[in-house]
C-alpha cells in the first residue's frame, strides 16, 4: 500500500543542514516531511570531529559562519541539550614561520568581523599554552570557537523537528523527484509518495544525483576524514586544536577522551560506508605525541570516519536552483559544515518563507558551477583543506 | 616492501594449533599470530613461567589432551613462523595490522584462518563492577597462567559448563569455594542425560564435577538471581535469591559468566557477512561446513566462528586448513574432510543441547535495578540506557551506541554488547536479530598512542 504524505517543504538528507532545516521552518509555522536514507545525524553531521569553529574559514563564509556564532549557545532552548558545546577557543597551530605568516595575513584580512583573534609567537604560545611542545613557530586564537559533541547535536536536531511537529521519515531514501505544476513529486522508501510546494536538496555527499536530477550537477566529490579517540585521560587541553595546513586537529572532550584527526580514510565496497586509514591514524597519532608530551603511555581505543561531500572551489553550494522554481540546495560543506550547518537551516527558512536571506550567500550559488565539465569532479586530496 | 604469506593463521588455541599442523603437514609455512605468551590459547593456557605444577594439576581430566597438543605446537616451530605476544588489531586490503612491543606491522596474507576464540559473555548485576568481581575465563587465567586464586573464599556464579569446571578446578588447587550458583534451574540439568551418547566422556567429566564439589562440601544452589555485592572498596559477600529464597554469602570474590561469546572483530573488519544464531544469540560470520567465508581467502575455526568447545576447535581448525589447501589447489584428503565435517556436526548437536542444560536467563533484565552499570567503560547504566531507547525510539543497536556512550569505551562493547542488545530487544519487545550488531572498529584492542612504524 502507498503512503501518501504532502507538505508545504520536504527535506532530502537529515543531516544537520536538513534538520536544522526542519526545525526551522517548523518553527516558522510551515508543514515539513524531513527524510533520510538512513538515521538522521548518522552520516557526516554525527560523526565528524565536532569542531564549532569561524577562524580559518575564507572570508566568504564568514558572515554564514558569524550567523551561527549566534545558534550554537542557544542549543538548549532550540534542541533541549547543550550538546557539549563550549566555547573552548580555537588555537591554530604554524609549524613554520611560513605558516605563522598566513596566520598573521588572516588575522589582518578578517579583523572587521569580529573573531578577536590573539597572536602569538612561538615562544609566547609556549608560555601561554604550557602543556604545548614541539616546534612551533607561532599560534593564532580565537577565543569564543569552540567544540561540540555531533554524536548528540544532529540527532538532537531531528528529534527537535520531530517533536515540533515535523514528519520525519528514516530508512526512507529519496529515489525520485519531479518538478510538477504546482510543487514536486516524490518517490522514497519502498512506499512513500510525497508531494510538496518546496523541495530541499540536503542529501550531503548523496545530493548532487538530486541536483543533476534538476539538470543542475555539481562537481561534488567525497572526502572520507581519518579520526582517532583515545581512552579519557585527566583535563589538560583546554582548547579545540588546529594547525595551518590542517594535517592535525585534536580537542579532549568533558569525558577526557582526545578526539584527533588527519588524513584520510576510504570507503568501502558500498561507499556509503567508508574506513578510516591506518597510515593517516599513524600519523596523527605521532604528531600527538611530539605535541602533547603528557600523553605518552596513553592508549588510543578507536579509529573511525565519515563521508564528506567536496567542491573544488572549497565552499559549498547553499542557495535556490538554477533550473526549477521552489527548489533549494545546501550541500558540498568540505569538511566544515558542522559549525555552519544550524545556519545553513536558518537561510533555508529564510528563502522557503521570503524569497531572500540577509546573509550574503551568492558566493555559494550553484549556478557558478553551470556549463562546468564533469572532468572537474576529479579532486581529490590535493588542496590543504582544513577538516574541523 | 610489506611481506605477504600465503597462509597466516591467527589465533594459537586447539583451532589454530590444528590448523597450522594440518598446513604444515600439506608443505605449507603458515605464519601464527598469537596474543598470548604461550601457545594453548584459554583452556589449554600455560603456566608465564613454569612453576613446577603437572599438566594433570593445571588441566585435570584434559591433561592428556592439553600436553599432546602444547607437544604437538612445540614440534611445528621450525616449520612455522611464530609470532607470539602478537596483536592483530586491524585487517584492511587483504593485509593483517599487527603490533608487538610497541612497534607496527603490516602483514599480506593470501589465506587466512581466524581462530580468535571466545571471552566470557558478561550480564550485569548490582555490584558487578566491584573488585574482587571477575569472569570465570579470567578466575581460570589466574590459576592457570600466574598460579593464583582470585580470591580467599571465591563464590562461582552464572551459567555454562564453565561454572562447575573453574569451581572445581579451585577446589583441586586448594581454593575455598563458597558456593556455585547457577542461574539455572536444576531441572535443565536433566538434558544432560540426552547428550550422553554424543559424547560420554565429555558430559559426565562434566556431571562428575558437580557430584565432587558437592562431596568437598560446596554448597550448589540452583534458579540463582545475584541482587547484590557487599563491600563498599571490595567484594565482601554476595546476596542472591534461589527461588523466593533469599540468601547472603560471605566471599572475597565472585567469579562469573554466562557461556562465551565468540571475538569475531577480525572477520568483520575483513568483511566477512554475519549471520544471526539462534543458540548464542548472537550474529556470527556465516561459513559453510568447512569454515570458507563468502570472502575469497578468509576462513574461520573454533570458537570465534560460534561457541563449540575445545575439541570441536581441534576439528573445525583442522577443516579450515583443509579447505585452504583444497582451494589452493593441492591435494586434500576429501574422506578426511567429510569425517571431520561429521564429527563437527555431532559436537553442533552436543551443543545444542548443553545449550538447554545451561540456558541463558531470559528474564534476566526484569530483576536488574536501573542504577546498575550496564557498560563499565563509559560508566553507563542500564536505566540511562533504557531511557535513551525509549526518548529516541530507538530501535537499532549501533544508534543505542551513538546516542547512549554504552559500548563506546575501552573494551568497544566486548563486555558489555550482549547485555546491550538483551535491554534492546526487550524494551522494545524486538526479536535480537531485528536489532542488529555494533559494527567492529579498528583497532579492535586499545593501542599505544606512541605506536610507531617498524624501522621508523
Ligand atoms: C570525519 C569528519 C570530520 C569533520 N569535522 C568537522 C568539524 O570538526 N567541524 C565542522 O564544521 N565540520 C566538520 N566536518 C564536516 C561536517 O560534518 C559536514 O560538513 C556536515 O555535517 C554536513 O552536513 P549535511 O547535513 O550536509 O550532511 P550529512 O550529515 O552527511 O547529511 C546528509 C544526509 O542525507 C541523507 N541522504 C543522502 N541521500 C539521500 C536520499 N536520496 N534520500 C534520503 N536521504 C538521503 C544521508 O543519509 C545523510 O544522513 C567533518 C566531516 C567528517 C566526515
Amino acid at each position: 500500500m502507498t503512503r501518501r504524505f504532502s507538505a508545504d517543504v520536504a527535506i532530502i538528507g537529515g543531516g544537520l543542514v536538513g534538520s536544522s532545516a526542519a526545525l526551522a521552518l517548523r518553527l516558522a509555522g510551515l508543514s515539513v516531511i524531513l527524510m533520510d536514507k538512513g538515521f538522521c545525524g548518522a552520516q557526516a553531521s554525527g560523526v565528524n570531529y565536532g569542531g564549532v569553529r569561524r577562524q580559518g574559514r575564507p572570508m566568504g563564509q564568514l558572515p554564514l559562519s558569524q550567523r551561527a556564532h549566534q545558534i550554537w549557545p542557544q542549543l538548549n532552548a532550540l534542541i533541549g541539550i547543550d550538546g557539549e558545546y563550549q566555547r573552548s577557543g580555537h588555537l591554530k597551530l604554524a609549524r613554520t614561520p611560513e605558516d605563522f605568516a598566513k596566520l598573521e595575513h588572516y588575522a589582518e584580512t578578517v579583523k572587521s568581523f569580529g573573531l578577536d583573534l590573539e597572536l602569538y609567537t612561538g615562544a609566547m604560545a609556549k608560555a601561554r599554552f604550557p602543556w604545548l611542545s614541539g616546534n612551533i613557530a607561532g599560534a593564532s586564537l580565537c577565543p569564543d570557537d569552540g567544540q561540540a559533541n555531533p554524536r548528540l547535536v544532529s540527532p538532537a536536531f531531528a528529534k527537535a523537528a520531530r517533536d515540533a511537529g515535523a514528519i520525519v521519515l528514516e530508512h526512507t531514501a529519496v529515489h525520485a523527484a519531479v518538478h510538477t505544476n504546482d510543487g514536486f513529486a516524490l518517490q522514497a522508501g519502498a512506499d512513500c509518495e510525497i508531494t510538496c510546494r518546496f523541495l530541499i536538496n540536503s542529501a550531503g555527499a548523496w545530493a548532487n544525483k538530486i541536483a543533476a536530477g534538476f539538470d543542475e550537477p555539481a562537481p561534488l566529490s567525497r572526502i572520507y576524514p581519518s579520526m582517532v579517540v583515545t581512552e579519557p585521560l585527566a583535563p589538560r587541553l583546554p582548547v579545540s586544536l588546529g594547525e595551518e595546513g590542517g594535517g592535525f586537529y585534536c580537542r579532549q572532550v568533558t569525558r577526557g577522551n582526545y578526539i584527533m584527526g588527519g588524513g584520510r580514510g576510504y570507503a568501502l565496497a558500498d561507499p556509503d560506508f567508508s574506513r578510516p586509514s591506518t597510515t593517516a591514524a599513524l600519523s596523527v597519532m605521532k604528531r600527538a605525541t611530539t605535541l602533547f608530551p603528557h600523553l605518552a603511555g596513553a592508549h588510543v581505543i578507536r579509529f573511525w570516519s565519515g563521508t564528506e561531500g567536496q567542491l573544488p572551489d572549497n565552499n559549498p553550494v547553499i542557495g535556490p536552483s538554477g533550473t526549477t522554481p521552489g527548489l533549494f540546495h545546501a550541500f558540498g560543506f568540505c569538511g566544515a559544515g558542522f559549525q555552519v550547518a544550524p545556519a545553513v537551516g536558518a537561510i533555508l527558512c529564510d528563502l522557503v518563507t521570503s524569497g531572500e536571506t540577509a546573509t550574503p550567500i551568492d558566493a555559494f550559488s550553484i549556478e557558478r558551477f553551470r556549463n562546468m565539465s564533469s572532468q572537474h569532479n576529479e579532486k581529490k586530496g590535493t588542496h590543504n583543506e582544513m577538516v574541523e | 616492501m610489506n611481506e605477504t604469506a600465503s597462509v597466516v593463521v591467527v589465533g594459537a588455541g586447539p583451532a589454530g594449533i590444528c590448523a597450522a599442523k594440518a598446513l604444515v603437514a600439506a608443505g605449507l609455512r603458515p605464519v601464527v599470530i598469537d596474543e598470548g605468551l604461550r601457545a594453548g590459547g584459554q583452556i589449554y593456557r600455560r603456566p608465564l613461567v613454569d612453576d613446577g605444577r603437572s599438566a594433570t594439576d593445571l588441566y585435570g581430566s584434559e591433561a592428556a589432551k592439553a600436553t599432546r597438543l602444547h607437544r604437538e605446537f612445540d614440534a611445528l616451530l621450525p616449520s612455522i613462523d611464530y609470532r607470539p605476544q602478537t596483536l592483530v588489531w586491524n585487517i584492511a586490503d587483504n593485509q593483517l595490522h599487527l603490533t608487538a612491543n610497541g612497534v607496527h606491522q603490516r602483514i599480506g596474507f593470501q589465506n587466512l584462518i581466524l581462530t580468535t576464540g571466545a571471552t566470557d559473555r558478561v550480564l550485569p548485576f548490582p555490584g558487578w563492577t566491584l573488585p574482587g568481581v571477575y569472569t570465570l575465563g579470567a578466575a581460570q587465567t589466574a590459576l592457570k597462567a600466574q598460579g593464583c586464586t582470585i580470591g580467599k573464599r571465591v563464590v562461582f556464579l552464572g551459567s555454562g559448563p564453565l561454572l562447575y569446571l573453574v569451581a572445581w578446578q579451585y577446589v583441586k588447587a586448594g581454593g575455598d569455594v563458597a558456593a556455585v550458583l547457577d542461574t539455572a534451574p536444576f531441572a535443565a540439568k536433566l538434558n544432560l542425560l540426552s547428550a550422553i551418547r554424543f559424547d560420554p566422556r565429555l558430559v559426565l567429566t562434566g556431571m562428575s564435577y558437580a557430584a565432587r564439589l558437592v562431596r568437598r562440601g560446596v554448597k550448589l544452589h540452583y534458579n540463582v538471581r545475584p541482587t547484590g555485592v557487599d563491600g563498599s572498596q571490595h567484594v565482601e559477600g554476595l546476596n542472591f535469591k534461589s527461588g523466593a529464597k533469599t540468601h547472603s554469602i560471605a566471599c572475597d570474590a565472585v567469579a562469573y559468566g554466562f557461556a562465551l561469546r565468540a571475538e569475531t572483530q577480525l572477520a568483520d573488519l575483513a568483511g566477512c557477512p554475519f549471520r544471526f544464531d539462534d543458540r548464542d544469540r548472537t550474529w556470527l560470520p556465516a561459513t559453510d561446513d568447512a569454515g570458507r567465508t563468502s570472502c575469497k581467502g578468509i576462513y574461520l575455526a573454533g570458537d570465534g566462528s560460534g561457541i563449540a568447545g575445545a575439541d570441536a576447535a581441534e576439528i573445525s581448525g583442522e577443516l579450515a586448513a583443509l579447505a585452504v589447501i583444497q582451494d589452493s589447489g593441492m591435494a586434500a584428503d576429501p574422506r578426511r574432510m567429510s569425517v571431520l565435517a561429521g564429527a563437527r556436526r555431532r559436537k553442533a548437536k552436543l551443543r545444542d543441547i548443553l545449550e538447554k542444560a545451561f540456558p541463558f536467563p531470559q528474564n534476566w533484565f526484569d530483576q536488574i535495578p536501573g542504577a546498575t552499570t550496564l557498560c563499565r567503560c563509559e560508566e553507563i547504566t542500564v536505566s540511562s540506557v533504557i531511557d535513551t531507547v525509549h526518548g529516541n525510539d530507538l530501535r537499532e543497536l549501533n544508534r543505542l551506541k551513538a546516542l547512549s556512550r554504552a559500548g563506546m569505551g575501552r573494551c568497544q562493547g566486548r563486555m558489555c554488547s550482549a547485555a546491550m542488545a538483551e535491554i534492546l530487544a526487550s524494551t522494545q519487545k524486538l526479536k535480537l536479530p531485528e536489532i542488529g550488531r555494533l559494527r567492529a572498529q579498528a583497532p579492535i584492542k586499545p593501542l599505544p598512542l606512541s605506536l610507531h612504524e617498524a624501522g621508523s
